[in-house]
């Protein structure tokens, strides 16, 4: 398949969502190019009842011209103004080359996974990522979860598991108490995130909450049987049937790592249009600073209306996004992690699930990259998406290099990504080869 | 700050890496300097085949004794380094390859390396995965594969706990006349000083015949058993005329992870280490010539790396000619892993006592300077 | 909640699933894990979201999917180590 847009949008979550709807308007050809099988992205997850916004948006989208393409997933920028992709949801792995004018992201951000021991038996999950599974089908009434980490998924992870029949034992945030009422006193000018909040507690009410409490131990014979909590000087067990454990959110920066978009203090740098350091590629949404859904959907809709050079209407949105950027630094503060959470992981504990590379061959690299060639972690097929949070906080390593695939694709995919590139490879293959190879 | 060594290694590469572990063995003081990660250059963008090979009778000299000196010390590599032994079969894709299997059989026997001739059912039988339509292969069961990076960590961590002192993320700023300076300031001073750079080589030595020749290689998620032996083509033979261009080869490895390695490229003049597509999807095509079935493994990453090449296709081995405390230990193009043990062993052996377990003249630096008068 | 009707194989097994179910969904409802790691551990979805690799089946003879991005289909057939 091949395809042309004047404006690409990649990841269908609110930012992206907005991004399309907002650029379409202008008349341009729009694409959105989404990894799952529908619309929402993480936050607006099919399988469960969607918030006002989200109900608007999506409508929105389906009112909407914008070509859209569910179920892929892009891994390689073989030339300027073309990206490849190929389907995720069908097992055949078609491979897609999709040219653009002017390219969004909205890659979202992914939950940060601390090792600790135990961590990698079956029904140990991500905060979202039990919620995302539940949201698949996984059946949850009558089972009990706890729900641990840091950051305000957790209440709504928490809410919606309650609602579906979970059995939520207890909630554990890592920050302490203070800190957490530090930030709910800054939402007070955001009377909509106030309710939300007390919405969520209200919907787990029968739960335990915790605050400077974290998870030292899944335990199980095969799979989740208990979790070992700890506050203060205080250890107990908690009986379970799926620990729901992640610390708060990390951006997905490979594609504009990909691209070549400039990275700073850890997000993918923009102007006040949403444009990155590579001209006509934009950036919208958690990839630029966690803020959450509402700032999402306003940058969103000024990188569709700045791609569609409708500056003018953009330029309304601009001042209104400002207002978030205190939310933004307030949120970093409260989910700020403990140092002790460095000390989670034993000697023998999983770092790398890919590998199975464990702590204490870790200790003595220098870099992400060092460890990597000399220990295997982060040379799986996640390709380090992550055990790099983890190994960034544990041993304060940079982000490693991107390499492509950004992600897995079939020899076929990455053989057809060569027309792309503008290369015909019979050209090569009909040259002589008088030369023996070896690398 | 000043210190003195007998010998002086820049470059913890596979050779450098070898050099130290070999002279720290034979009693020399050493020091090992490295810029970046051990093994972290063209060591680690290579594929770690342990091969013989014989495009010229120096080549099939050096491997060959190389191949078996890997073989000895098999069996001291901890896990890390992944080495197996599962041989090398060269594909023949028809008659007039399958004369060259025969040749290269008798050939590798003058030299002590056993091969077998494997025809067409019996290349099925190996290699299920092959095209049944190929004519048959030549199997050379003492070759092997590794995993570079660790191999090189390994050698270090040999050579350190034997006494020589590593200079980890020190960049070379000159060596020569005794002196190695670092990028810190501190001065080296050694009687011999072992320039293993690879392809960086001539950033310490001018006007050193070595160029960067570029090549790309992808690896796979796990495909336990789906290739058995490293396998490369003959078909490189069919041509009469050396090219200087852009080319590939079906070149597949199995990893003792059970992930496969695909090669291979070569280009000269690409200096920066992107992803050109074309070259991968050339080397993916061929790949399916061979291997029908290999397009629908998942790859997982693919890299570029820069070999060190020379014009004659042999490493630089021994002293530069400029310089009587200066030794060479580059250029080893796609053989640097197979060849680093002996280029280790070859050029110790010339600096202890001059007596070599193979002939050094065909590696010797002089000999460049010795065609380009002549010319 | 609506009736299965939507019938796959997991491991030879026959599972009924609702429309909209994840194949990673469908797995865990039929054994306790997706994989085993190159260790040897059981391993199940960490992420739901396909970053993670932990669900890697073989769904329709094609190895490592991500099963948590591919929805059931009728007839399915998904295998995990």
């Amino acid at each position: 398949m091949k395809q042309h847009f004047d404006i690409l949008v990649i990841g269908a979550g609110p930012a992206g969502i907005a991004a399309a709807v907002r650029a379409a308007e202008s008349g341009a050809r729009v694409g959105l190019l989404d990894d799952n099988p529908a619309p929402g992205g993480q936050i607006w997850r099919k399988g469960a009842a969607l918030p006002a916004a989200a109900r608007d948006w999506i409508a929105k989208l389906d009112a909407s011209p914008v070509v859209r393409l569910h179920g892929w997933h892009v891994f390689a920028h073989p030339a300027s103004g073309v990206l490849m992709a190929e389907s995720t949801a069908a097992t055949d792995r078609e491979a897609a080359e999709l040219h653009y004018d002017k390219l969004v992201l909205a890659t979202g951000a992914r939950e940060r996974f601390l090792p600790f021991p135990g961590w990698t038996l079956p029904n140990v999950m991500g905060a979202g990522g039990l919620d995302a599974m539940v949201r698949g089908g996984l059946p949850i009434s009558g089972k009990r979860v706890v729900v641990a980490g840091t950051g305000p998924l957790l209440l709504a992870v928490a809410a919606h598991l309650a609602h579906r029949g979970a059995k939520v034992v207890a909630i554990c945030e890592q920050a302490p108490v203070g800190r957490l009422a530090a930030f709910s006193l800054r939402l007070l000018d955001q009377p909509g995130k106030v309710m939300q909040g007390i919405n969520y507690r209200w919907a787990s009410r029968n739960a335990r909450f915790h605050t400077g409490c974290w998870p030292i131990a899944a335990n199980g014979q095969g799979s989740l049987e208990s979790v070992t909590l700890q506050r203060n000087d205080q250890q107990w067990d908690v009986a379970c049937d799926y620990l729901a454990c992640g610390y708060h959110l990390v951006p997905n920066l490979e594609l504009p790592v990909l691209l070549g978009c400039r990275i700073q203090n850890g997000f993918v740098a923009t102007d006040k249009w949403q444009q990155t350091s590579i001209p006509g590629v934009l950036c919208a949404g958690e990839p630029t600073g966690i803020g959450g859904v509402e700032l999402a959907i306003l940058e969103g809709q000024i990188a569709g209306l700045a791609a569609a050079d409708r500056i003018s209407v953009a330029s309304g949105l601009v001042q209104k996004r400002s207002r978030f950027q205190g939310f933004v630094r307030a949120l970093a503060n409260a989910v700020e992690l403990d140092p002790q959470l460095r000390t989670l992981p034993s000697a023998e504990t999983i770092v790398c699930r890919c590998e199975d590379v464990p702590f204490h061959v870790l200790g003595g690299y220098s870099s992400q990259r060092d460890a990597k060639l000399h220990t295997r972690c982060g040379m799986g097929p996640c390709q380090g998406r992550i055990c790099g949070a983890a190994t960034q906080f544990l041993f304060g390593w940079g982000a490693d290099s991107v390499r492509p695939p950004v992600l897995t694709a079939s020899f076929s995919s990455l053989a057809a990504a060569s027309c792309a590139a503008g290369h015909a490879s019979n050209d090569i293959l009909n040259q002589n080869r008088k030369d023996t190879h070896t690398l | 700050m000043s210190e003195d060594w007998d010998v002086v290694v820049a470059g913890a590469g596979i050779v450098g890496a070898a050099c130290a572990n070999e002279c720290v063995s034979r009693g020399l003081r050493t020091a090992i300097v490295e810029a970046g990660e051990i093994g972290g250059g063209a060591t680690a963008a290579g594929m770690g085949h342990i091969v013989v090979m014989d495009d010229s009778p120096a080549q099939l000299a050096l491997t060959s004794y190389s191949q078996g000196l890997w073989r000895e010390l098999a069996s001291r590599l901890p896990a890390s380094v992944e080495y197996e032994s599962c041989g090398t079969l060269w594909v023949a894709s028809d008659d007039e390859e399958m004369k060259e299997v025969h040749r290269k059989r008798a050939l590798y026997a003058t030299v002590g390396i056993a091969s077998e001739v494997l025809d067409s059912r019996a290349l099925s039988e190996a290699e299920p995965h092959l095209s049944p339509a190929l004519a048959g292969a030549l199997l050379v069961p003492s070759d092997g594969v590794l995993y570079p990076p660790c191999a090189a960590e390994f050698l270090v961590r040999e050579a350190v706990r034997l006494g020589a002192k590593l200079y980890s993320q020190f960049k070379v700023i000159s060596a020569g006349n005794g002196l190695v300076r670092l990028n810190d300031g501190t001065e080296l001073r050694a009687p011999r000083i072992i320039n293993a750079l690879g392809s960086e080589a001539s950033t310490l030595v001018p006007d050193l015949p070595i160029r960067k020749r570029k090549g790309h290689l992808v690896i796979t998620d796990r495909y336990p058993g789906f290739v058995h032996h490293q396998l490369v083509e003959l078909g490189y033979l069919k041509s009469a005329h050396s090219i200087a261009t852009d080319s590939v080869a079906f070149n597949v490895q199995p990893r003792k992870t059970g992930q496969v390695l695909l090669g291979s490229s070569r280009q000269f003049g690409a200096e920066d280490s992107t992803v050109d597509y074309s070259m991968v999807a050339a080397m993916i095509d061929r790949a399916r010539a061979f291997m029908p079935e290999i397009g629908t493994l998942s790859a997982i990453r693919i890299w570029t790396g820069f070999r060190a090449a020379t014009p004659d296709k042999l490493p630089q081995i021994g002293p530069w000619q400029e310089d009587p405390t200066l030794f060479l230990a580059a250029g080893h193009e796609g053989l640097g892993i197979t060849t680093s043990l002996g280029t280790a062993k070859v050029l110790v052996d010339y600096l202890m006592d001059g007596e070599t377990g193979i002939p050094i003249d065909p590696y010797l630096p002089a000999r460049f300077v010795r065609s380009e008068a002549h010319a | 909640m609506p009736d299965p009707s939507i019938s796959l194989l997991v491991n030879g097994a026959s599972v009924s699933v609702t429309p909209g179910t994840t194949v990673a969904a469908a797995i865990l409802m039929s054994g306790p894990r997706a994989r085993i790691s190159v260790t040897g551990e059981p391993r199940a979805p960490l992420c739901g979201m396909g970053i993670c690799f932990e669900c890697r089946a073989t769904i329709n003879g094609f190895a490592h999917r991500r099963s948590c991005q591919v929805l059931c289909e009728p007839g399915m057939d998904v295998r995990t180590a």
